[in-house]
């Protein structure tokens, strides 16, 4: 297998039965795992919802180390659109001309940097002081805010080993409040300040809305760009001849990027709380259990995309979920899309070849199934074009 | 060469022409508002959603099957729907009107 290999560990079942068991804490899940009943179950929102008591739709669930709601995240029409429409704007930024500005001179003093040096750990000394830098420009923070982020290492929720350590989110939230206090004393034009001065329903936004919004901004984008980035470099150290078909044919670039999304699909799925009982591929769903939507499953249905698990980065139709599907599909994809445009157009430019030095890949335990997502660590070299 | 003619939800009348590339691509470049093309044309968005004028159907063609799949979960779909981005630019679509569904 090669080493930037994903593979799919969900075809037998997706197959077979079309539903993926977890047990999680008591609470256990029923994957959706064909594309037709994912795209359905994120349309269905009053079956499935979103809004249960917070941290329970996230698997593993979150709901003993957390009560604060995260939106628009864990809220339902018709309030989640009011909550999305104070937001888009913000997070269509990234279409302008400055901010690619931003996020092209933060990718390329990334990539001439790594140029210089004998071997780069992809994970914490590439790809996460990358996000990190490039999360400045999306919420218009000063640059040097990301040193503190870089130094919270890449889980803001947890904490090496023990995915509900409530622990490391007190960090962020501790952090948090202070800028929330900070953007209400002096406003700015960050993102804080501009959810400070924002109405929802006739009356401003409380702290705790403005820091449910803040805390989904910094951990939805993190491990996501981060696996994105790291699996990115893989793939490419893998397929060199693929950086060459970029740089002669850049106008690839935004359908190879999507191919890239789907095939790592680094959000592996969400949860959903079943509202009545219902039923899904003779699975009997029944009211206030879980469900989940596995966007990674979906992803490699050979239903709907031929040879799921080859990358092919001219894929020409390409109906992938992986940044969600319907009202909840994310908010973060133009962000992530521009870092990935530019970070692709970069380095084909820059890079003529890297080599995998050694690596330790990072396997989610889904219970019923094991998913790699990416690496935990991937030393890697950079080669230039220039020698 | 064709020219394509998009009303947008304020009733906005744009009349673009064009060589090539797909009728999203065309209407991105030149901001016609509610067309996005956040997914750059590979059909995973729909925010490239547009009615084709009745009389223009027959231009136009029929939507492929994955394309009619992510319609069917979309707002605003009607028997005229289409997502632009699966239009290919050609003389045939000359003086189509397209109404743009966002
Ligand atoms: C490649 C990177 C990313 C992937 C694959 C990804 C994936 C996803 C997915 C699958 C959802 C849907 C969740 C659901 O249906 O419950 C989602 C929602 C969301 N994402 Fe992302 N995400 C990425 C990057 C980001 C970034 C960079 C940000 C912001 C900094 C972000 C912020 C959000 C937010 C706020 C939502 C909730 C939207 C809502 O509920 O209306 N994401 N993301
Ligand atoms: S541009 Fe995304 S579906 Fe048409």
């Amino acid at each position: 297998m090669k080493k930037s290999e994903l593979p799919d560990p969900f075809k037998n079942a997706r197959e077979e039965t079309g539903i993926g068991k977890m047990n999680d804490q008591n609470d256990p899940v029923a994957m959706f795992l064909r594309h037709k009943d994912v795209r359905k179950g994120a349309h269905n929102w009053k079956t499935f919802q979103s809004g249960a008591i917070p941290g329970r739709i996230v698997v593993p669930s979150e709901v003993n180390i957390r009560d604060l709601r995260q939106i628009p995240f864990e809220v339902d029409p018709p309030q989640h659109a009011d909550y999305r429409a104070i937001i888009e704007p913000w997070f269509r930024r990234p279409l302008e001309e400055p901010y690619t500005k931003k996020l092209s001179e933060i990718i390329t003093t990334a990539i001439d940097e790594a140029l210089t040096q004998e071997s780069v750990e992809v994970v914490n000394t590439f790809a996460l002081p990358l996000q990190s830098r490039a999360l400045t420009v999306l919420l218009n923070s000063p640059y040097s805010e990301s040193e503190t982020w870089i130094s919270w290492g890449t889980h803001v929720f947890r904490s090496e080993g023990d995915p509900l350590d409530g622990d490391k989110a007190e960090v962020l939230y501790t952090y948090l409040d202070e800028k929330i206090e900070e953007a209400i004393k002096n406003p700015s034009g960050d993102l804080y300040s501009k959810l400070v001065e924002s109405e929802f329903e006739g009356r401003k936004l409380t702290k705790d809305e403005i820091k449910g919004i803040m805390v989904l901004t910094f951990a939805g984008g993190r491990d996501t760009v981060i696996n994105t980035v790291t699996n990115s470099i893989a793939y490419f150290a893998e397929h060199p001849e693929s950086l060459q078909q970029i740089k002669e044919n850049p106008e690839i670039i935004n359908s190879a990027v999507e191919e890239l999304i789907r095939y790592f699909s680094p959000l592996t799925q969400m949860g959903r709380v079943v509202t009545q009982d219902t039923q899904v591929c003779e699975h009997a769903a029944k009211a206030d259990t879980r469900i989940s939507l596995c966007w990674a499953s979906a992803n490699r249905d050979e239903a709907v995309f031929k040879n799921p698990n080859e990358v092919i980065l001219d894929r020409k139709m390409n109906p992938h979920v992986g940044f969600g599907f319907s009202h909840h599909n994310c908010l973060g994809a133009t962000h992530a899309r521009q870092l990935m445009r530019i970070l692709l157009k970069t380095l084909a430019e820059k890079v003529s070849s890297i080599d995998i030095i050694d690596f330790e890949e990072n396997i989610e335990d889904l219970d019923q199934f094991k998913r790699k997502v990416g690496f935990h660590k991937i030393n890697v070299k950079f080669n230039s074009k220039n020698n | 060469m064709a020219k394509i003619t998009f009303i947008t939800s304020d009733d906005e009348k744009i009349t673009l022409e064009g060589t090539s590339g797909s009728v999203m691509a065309l209407a991105v470049e030149n901001n016609v508002k509610g067309i996005d093309g956040d997914c750059g044309g590979v059909c995973s968005c729909a925010t490239c959603h547009v009615h084709v004028a009745a009389e223009d159907i027959q231009k136009t063609g029929e939507a492929s099957e994955i394309e009619l799949d992510m319609l069917e979960l979309d707002d605003n779909t009607n028997e005229y729907s289409r997502l632009c981005c699966q239009l290919e630019i050609t003389d045939a679509l000359d003086g189509i009107v397209l109404q743009v569904a966002k």
